[in-house]
C-alpha cells in the first residue's frame, strides 16, 4: 500500500462525504457527528485503510468541546486527525468500539475526564477516577481548592 | 487479584471469573496511581512540566523526557544542535536497555526463577544508572533532556566508559541466553502462553515490543525516523507466534540492537555545545501538535494544544501501556491463574504511565 499525503486523504473523504471540511489552524478533518460511523467505516475498510485507532482525546474550548481522533495506517504509513465539534449541552457521539477495539478504553477515558457520552459503547464506565466520582476533572470549569495555581511569569 | 500483588508491578486490580483454576473472564481495574498529570500540565509552563514526564514511565525517564520535549520543539519549531541529537539518542537507547533489563528480570522472577536473573539484570542496570548519574546527577528521574538541547554536555571520558559497558553488556546478554532464553522450564512456562495475533494487536493499538513479538515489523525509529535514527544502522527484531516467550525474546534482541546504536552514535558524536540556547519561558503559536516516539514499552504520544500562552492549553498523554493493558482480557481467557502472572510479566506494563 502506498503512502497517501494528507490532501489526498482529505479529497478521498470529501468525494464520498461532502459535508466535511478542513480546520484551518491544524489541518484536521472536521466532520459532523452524525456521519462519524460512516466515515470511520470508509476510513478503515476502503480507501486509506486506517487499521490503527491510535488516540482519542477531547479539548474543552469553552463554547464547544472538540473530540480528536488520531488514526494511522500501519501498512501505508500515513495518518489523519478527525475532529468533531460538540455543543456543551449535547455531549453525545457514536462509539467506535465495534470497529477498533482500542476505542473501548480510549473512549472510557474521555468519558471519565470530560463527561462525553458514547452511545452503543460496550462498557461505558469510569476508568481512571473512582467509579463513584461525580465530576469531570479535565473540564475547564472543574476546580479544586487543592490545585496549585499557575506560576506568575 | 491485586491491587497489591507482587506480579502487577504497581497497583493493578484484576477481577477474575474463575472456573476452578481456569479463567472465564478478566476485568482490569486501574487508576490507583491517577495523579491527573494532564490537568497539572495546564497549570505549568512547558519547561516546568518536563520533570513530571519523568514520573510517567519511571524506569525509562529519558525516553519520556525525549517524547515530551520533542513534541514541544515541534510546536515551537526549535532546531537543536547536531551533538544534542546524538546525545539524546545515546541516553535514550541506554535507558531502553535499562528498562528492558528490568522487564526481563521481573518477568523471570514472576515465572519462579527466584532472585538470580533479577539480581543479574539489576547488576547490569546499575552500570547504566551510574553512567546517567555522571551525565546528569540523577539516578531515576533524570530531567536531562531540555527544550532546545540537553542540560549538560557529556562529562569528559564518559565515552570510554560507555564503550566498556557495551563490551561488558554484550557478553552478559549472551549469558542470559544460556541462563534463561532456552531454559527448559522457562520455555515450558512461557511458550504458547498468551498468544496475540498481529491483526488483533493492531486493532487494539498495541505497540512496542509487544506488537513486534506478534510479527508486525513496526518501529517508529525506522518507520517515522526522528533525531538521527535514519543515519544509524540497526534491525527491528520481530517474533513469530506472539506468545509470552516471543515478547521476552524481542526484548533480548532489542538490547543487542540498542547496544549497536549506542556504539555507532558514540563514534559519530560531533563536536559542539549541545546545551540549551533558548530561554526558559516559551510561548508557542496557537496550534495543535501530535508527536510520538518509540519508548521501551511502545509508542508514547503527546498531543499539545497551545493557545499562544506560556502554558499548554491542553496536553494529552497517549501512553503505550494503557493500550497494551487493554488487550489483556483477550489473552487470558481459558488459561490458568498462574498464566496471568506470566502474561502480565511479558507485557511489561508500568502503572505509572497507565494511570498518569
Amino acid at each position: 500500500m502506498k503512502v497517501m499525503p494528507p490532501n489526498e486523504i482529505f479529497e478521498g473523504i470529501k468525494a464520498k462525504f461532502p459535508e466535511i471540511r478542513q480546520e484551518g489552524l491544524t489541518g484536521a478533518v472536521v466532520i459532523p457527528k452524525e456521519s462519524l460511523l460512516n466515515i470511520a467505516r470508509y476510513l478503515k475498510d476502503d480507501g486509506p485503510g486506517f487499521d490503527n485507532l491510535h488516540c482519542i482525546t477531547a479539548i474543552d474550548k469553552g463554547e464547544r468541546f472538540e473530540l480528536a481522533y488520531t488514526l494511522y495506517s500501519m501498512r501505508g504509513h500515513h495518518g489523519v486527525t478527525l475532529k468533531i465539534y460538540l455543543a456543551p449541552d449535547d455531549l453525545n457521539v457514536a462509539s467506535l468500539a465495534a470497529l477498533w477495539k482500542s476505542a473501548n478504553w480510549l473512549e472510557r477515558e474521555v468519558y471519565d475526564l470530560f463527561g462525553i457520552d458514547f452511545s452503543n459503547h460496550p462498557d461505558l464506565r469510569r476508568i481512571l477516577n473512582p467509579y463513584d466520582w461525580k465530576e469531570y476533572p479535565l473540564r475547564k470549569s472543574y476546580s479544586n481548592p487543592r490545585f496549585i495555581t499557575k506560576p506568575r511569569l | 487479584m491485586g491491587p497489591q500483588h507482587p506480579s502487577t508491578h504497581g497497583a493493578l486490580s484484576l477481577e477474575l471469573k474463575l472456573d476452578g483454576e481456569m479463567i472465564r473472564d478478566c476485568t482490569p481495574h486501574i487508576g490507583y496511581l491517577h495523579r491527573s498529570m494532564e490537568k497539572i500540565a495546564e497549570n505549568r509552563t512547558y519547561t516546568q512540566f518536563i520533570p513530571f514526564t519523568d514520573r510517567l514511565d519511571y524506569v525509562a525517564s529519558m525516553n519520556n523526557n525525549l517524547g515530551y520535549v520533542m513534541a514541544v520543539e515541534k510546536l515551537l519549531n526549535v532546531e537543536i544542535h547536531e551533538r544534542a541529537k546524538y546525545i539524546r539518542v545515546i541516553v535514550a537507547e541506554l535507558n531502553r536497555i535499562a528498562s528492558h533489563l528490568l522487564a526481563i528480570g521481573t518477568f523471570a522472577q514472576d515465572l519462579g526463577a527466584f532472585a538470580t536473573p533479577l539480581f543479574y539484570c539489576f547488576r547490569e542496570r546499575e552500570k547504566i544508572v551510574d553512567i546517567f548519574d555522571r551525565i546528569c546527577g540523577n539516578r531515576l528521574t533524570y530531567n536531562y533532556i531540555r527544550i532546545g538541547g540537553v542540560q549538560f554536555d557529556l562529562p569528559k571520558g564518559i565515552d570510554e566508559d560507555i564503550k566498556a559497558f557495551i563490551k561488558y553488556m554484550r557478553s552478559k546478554v549472551d549469558d542470559y541466553d544460556w541462563l534463561l532464553t532456552y531454559n527448559t522450564i522457562f520455555l515450558a512456562r512461557s511458550k504458547h502462553i498468551g498468544v496475540l495475533p498481529g491483526e488483533l494487536a493492531i486493532n487494539y493499538s498495541v505497540s512496542g515490543p509487544n506488537l513486534r513479538a506478534s510479527g508486525v515489523k513496526w518501529d517508529l525509529r525506522k518507520d517515522e525516523p526522528y533525531l538521527v535514527y535514519e543515519k544509524l544502522e540497526f534491525d527491528i527484531p520481530v517474533g513469530e507466534n506472539g506468545d509470552s516467550w516471543d515478547r521476552y525474546k524481542v526484548r533480548i534482541e532489542e538490547i543487542r540492537q540498542s547496544l549497536k546504536i549506542v556504539e555507532q552514535a558514540i563514534e559519530a558524536l560531533p563536536e559542539g555545545d549541545p546545551t540549551v540556547k533558548v530561554g526558559r519561558i516559551h510561548k508557542g503559536p496557537p496550534a495543535e501538535v501530535y508527536f510520538r516516539t518509540e519508548n521501551p514499552r511502545g509508542e508514547l504520544g503527546f498531543y499539545i494544544v497551545s493557545d499562544g500562552s506560556a502554558y499548554p492549553y491542553r496536553l494529552k498523554i497517549r501512553s503505550p501501556s494503557f493500550s497494551n493493558l487493554a488487550v489483556l482480557p483477550e489473552l487470558v481467557k481459558g488459561l490458568k491463574v498462574a498464566d496471568i502472572v506470566c502474561i502480565l510479566g511479558s507485557l511489561d506494563l508500568l502503572m505509572g504511565e497507565i494511570d498518569r
